[in-house]
């Protein structure tokens, strides 16, 4: 060996064949996981001697979707761009008259009498024929509970500076620590009682 | 003259390849973290929905997967092109969901089986009613928290 050319050079070309050898393998035999989506809970089923609690017409907000993906928000023909704004028009309404205890004091809205008195009363109530196809049905269900977490957002931003998406994520999140979790907690509770949550779903018509 | 003649007789000199090594192990470390075991192989289509109001299913001990969709070129001619239910590693009828719900709410440690969320993996492309029948089949067995697994994205894509 020539002492210009130094130690002999380890060949190294088998190396990136056994790594590539790995790699495919990694790739057959794993996939990436899908882990996020829409939280839902399902009503229970109740008893059936039980009487249904008597719910005032103005404090249900109906949407029915058809076969063919059309909209019927309230008994009018809505394109899905709108449902979102409607939604939201509606549980903001605050329809109480002030002075009565159902009043919402932070509610926006029109105040119309006809529309919701409060957001703890206010429902949407969903409804879908067999024949809707799943992926409209997210759609709606994306805009109902964007409408909702649009209002929360804002709520949160009055009291606390932040989204309330973002607290809640954070809070849900386990690495956040236990003190601070605490502390979020009794915020979320808040925002989430300032706009509860009441999404009904019929039972599915046959047809319509 | 004799130094000019010297170098013409090493000809090319080899091309380095002791960096390819490295940047496969790159890749492959890079797989190793983003992805997980496949426990069972799909044997319906999967192209879930876009949604942008998602939240994350955190803890994967406490989740049951659901998975619907067309069955997969493979098993067309077998059991047709209508959208069916896939439990663990076989299709299956709505009415099996509620007893498989309850088998595998069993296997899971006592202190977790209040705690169970059911994910349904749907495809896009199916139907409401055989979701509808799901639903009821969760709701008759107490599984009252589902997560509809969707992508992220804009929601309006779906409609396209």
């Amino acid at each position: 060996m020539s002492r210009r050319g130094g130690p002999a050079e380890v060949n190294a070309g088998s190396m990136a064949d056994i790594a590539f050898l790995l790699l495919i393998f990694f790739l057959v035999t794993t996939t990436i996981e899908t882990d996020a989506g829409l939280d839902r809970m399902l009503p229970p089923i109740e008893p059936p001697t039980e009487e249904p609690p008597v719910i005032k017409e103005k404090n249900i907000f109906t949407v029915n979707i058809n076969r063919n993906g059309q909209l019927l928000v309230e008994d009018e023909l809505t394109d899905i761009k709108k449902l979102r704004e409607k939604a939201m028009a509606f549980l903001d309404n605050g329809g109480a008259p002030s002075g009565s205890p159902e009043y919402c004091s932070y509610c926006k809205g029109k105040r119309l009498s006809e529309s919701s008195d409060n957001p703890a009363k206010a429902i949407i109530s969903l409804k879908n024929d067999r024949e809707t196809k799943y992926s409209t049905y997210i759609t709606v269900q994306n805009e109902l509970v964007g409408a909702y977490n649009d209002l929360r957002n804002r709520e949160a931003q009055r009291l606390y500076k932040r989204d309330f998406t973002d607290m809640e994520s954070e809070y849900l999140n386990p690495e956040t620590d236990a003190s601070r979790k605490e502390d979020l907690k009794e915020k979320v509770k808040r925002i989430q009682d300032l706009f509860p949550q009441k999404l009904s779903e019929a039972e599915t018509g046959s047809s319509n | 003259m004799s130094k000019f003649a010297k170098k013409k007789d090493a000809g090319l000199p080899a091309v380095n390849t002791a960096s390819l090594p490295d940047i496969v192990f790159m890749l492959l470390f890079f797989f190793m973290t983003v992805t997980v075991m496949k426990d069972n192989s799909l044997k319906v289509e999967n192209t879930l929905p876009n949604a942008s109001e998602t939240k994350k299913l955190e803890k994967k001990d406490r989740v049951i997967y659901i998975y619907v969709g067309e069955p997969t070129s493979q098993y067309v001619a077998q059991f047709g092109k209508e959208a069916r239910i896939q439990l663990n590693d076989k299709f299956s009828a709505p009415s099996d969901v509620g007893d498989y719900i309850l088998q595998e709410r069993a296997k899971k440690p006592q202190e977790l089986q209040n705690v169970l969320t059911t994910a349904l993996k749907v495809d896009k492309n199916a139907n409401m009613g055989l979701i509808s029948d799901i639903k009821q089949q969760l709701r008759e067995v107490n599984a009252l928290k589902v997560n509809y697994t969707t992508y992220d994205g804009d929601a309006f894509n779906n409609l396209q």
